[in-house]
């Protein structure tokens, strides 16, 4: 499964598990309008490192937050850099 | 505090009225055997030295629990002060303890280099088995008991206690109590071990104590072989002495829990697999001694005790911690400038209680709390709701950081019957006990991930191993 798919599919599962309706999932999707607040976030981030074996986030060395869905789905891709 | 007449230790064994021994895995210590006409009483552990001892500051450093028990029964009473080192000292906390304590002799049973480096005056070696001993010098101090406390960081802190405080709480003794064989998966060389030590000694009973890297299946068909009839650990002890077949084996009439939260899941368990013996669960800690004992199967304890006093025993709730006052309560620190109790007389536990209906539960300790983004958790209120799922054995949960919310619980999770890599049966089980943590806890503390792992690390003292995070 790709990076994006299984990322599309956790914050499926998560909005899920958070009673919460997702918005139309697209590259420019702004997170902040996504439809998870920051604590499905937070647990979108715990799920994922499960799943693909890296926090970016917590791993980087100064803070980089995502603004749209596509650049989130990079950092990902990326491996954290 | 010389020239006291209050009963030590010893007392308690000359008078015992049968046959009764303390047994580890290599020895069997008789401390009284009226047939033989032989006891502690005309024996020593010491060598002869115990007059070399007498009135000193002494620091016992066993490695045997067997030889930690004899010498405490010599040394109560004849010693001005006892520190009693636990198992799992560090070696760089060693010197501020001898410090500390004002430590002037040693008793110890291995020649291990730890504290061979410290130069003490005196040095006596303990060992069983015993040897004959003509005189017994008298009763000449009412000893301090030093115990370190289990903090879990820093430097352990010492407190203060003696003889008539440590049994304060073994005031109602009952017929049966010389009949009893007493085991304890806690080390009695900490608070909840120490206690059962003193109730077997106090009570006339026997004691079947672990040996330093016995396996718990071992242990455990030595107490079969004993016919161990009370048996006290911590939940976590349990929880791992459950997962093993050689439980079957044993038959207590009487089944003690402290040290820990005791939830409804293990109690439940115990209950179970023992379905004729009394299931208690204690609430105790070093410093405010044993404050009470919950005998009606459920978790948490009911709000009456809260509110009257019993036994001596008084409590009160301060932003949600438990603040007891006790005649089994410490009298103070050693070597800190801190203060025991509060201005009431109260120490606070730091253990916070939360009240439903007519009963108070434990939800975790006050410094153990995860902030997720603002909102506190108590990762034992978690640990309590994914234990009650019926194939969990054992959970941690724990904090994670997170760059949204500072922290994040996720849980370590161990079945009880396990299963080999994540397969789909896995993946099941831990959508099932997502889905109990979602109908039972608000949102925030459902976990944001479960591992399913082997085992969970347990301190020395028995409890789980948690980091603070």
């Amino acid at each position: 499964m790709s990076v994006k798919l299984t990322i599309m599919k956790q914050m499926e599962q998560v909005a899920q598990e958070h009673g919460r309706i997702l918005a139309p999932l697209n590259d420019e999707l702004e997170l902040a309008n996504c439809g998870l607040d920051s604590l499905g976030f937070a647990v979108l981030v715990a799920r994922l490192e499960d799943a693909l074996g890296v926090d970016p986030f917590t791993a980087a060395e100064d803070a980089f937050f995502p603004v749209t869905l596509g650049e989130f789905v990079k950092v990902y891709e990326h491996g954290g850099r | 505090m010389a020239g006291v007449e209050a009963p030590s230790l010893r007392a308690y064994v000359a008078n015992a009225p049968a046959a009764r021994f303390i047994w580890d895995r290599a020895a069997a210590a008789r401390f009284t055997d009226l047939d033989r006409g032989t006891s502690l009483n005309r024996q020593t552990s010491l060598g002869g030295r115990l007059a070399d001892l007498a009135g000193r500051s002494v620091l016992l450093a066993t490695a045997s629990q067997l030889t930690t028990a004899l010498a405490l029964i010599e040394l109560d009473g004849c010693a001005r002060r006892l520190v009693i080192l636990p198992p799992d000292i560090e070696a760089d906390h060693l010197g501020a303890v001898i410090a500390v304590a004002g430590i002037d002799a040693i008793v110890t049973d291995d020649g291990s280099q730890q504290h061979a480096a410290f130069e003490l005056p005196v040095r006596v070696s303990c060992a069983s088995p015993m040897v004959p001993l003509e005189e017994r010098a008298p009763v000449a101090f009412r000893t301090e008991w030093l115990l370190l406390t289990s903090g879990t960081t820093g430097t352990p802190k010492m407190v203060v206690h003696d003889l008539a405080g440590l049994t304060a709480a073994m005031t109602h003794r009952s017929a049966a109590d010389g009949a009893a064989i007493w085991g304890t998966f806690y080390d009695i060389r900490r608070y909840g071990g120490l206690q059962i030590f003193l109730r077997t000694v106090v009570g006339g009973a026997s004691l079947v104590l672990s040996s330093a890297g016995e396996p718990v299946a071992d242990h455990l068909a030595r107490l079969a072989r004993h016919g161990v009839t009370h048996l006290l650990g911590t939940p976590t002890h349990w929880r791992r002495a459950l997962m093993i077949p050689a439980i079957r084996k044993i038959a207590p009439r009487y089944v003690r829990l402290s040290g820990e939260i005791a939830d409804q899941a293990i109690l439940d368990a115990l209950r179970a697999v023992f379905p004729q013996a009394a299931i208690v669960h204690a609430y105790a800690s070093t410093e405010a001694g044993v404050a009470f004992a919950v005998n009606d199967g459920l978790a948490g304890f009911p709000a009456a005790f809260a509110e009257t006093i019993r036994d001596g025993v008084e409590m009160k709730i301060v932003d949600g911690s438990l603040r007891i006052r006790s005649p089994g309560m410490a009298s103070r620190y050693v070597g800190t400038g801190q203060t025991l109790a509060d201005a009431d007389g109260f120490v606070d536990t730091g253990d916070i209680v939360e009240r439903r209906g007519d009963r108070y539960y434990f939800a975790g300790r006050k410094g153990g709390i995860i902030n997720i983004g603002g909102l506190k958790v108590h990762p034992e209120e978690i640990e309590a709701v994914i234990n009650r799922h019926p194939q969990v054995r054992m959970s941690l949960v724990r904090p994670k950081q997170s760059p949204i919310t500072g922290s994040i619980a996720v849980a370590d999770v161990v079945l009880k019957s396990q299963v080999e890599g994540l397969n789909s049966g896995q993946i099941e089980l831990r959508d099932d006990i997502l889905k109990l943590c979602r109908e039972a806890l608000p949102r925030h503390k459902v976990p944001a991930a479960i591992r399913f792992v082997p085992s969970l690390a347990v301190a020395a003292t028995g409890k789980l191993a948690r980091r603070q995070g």
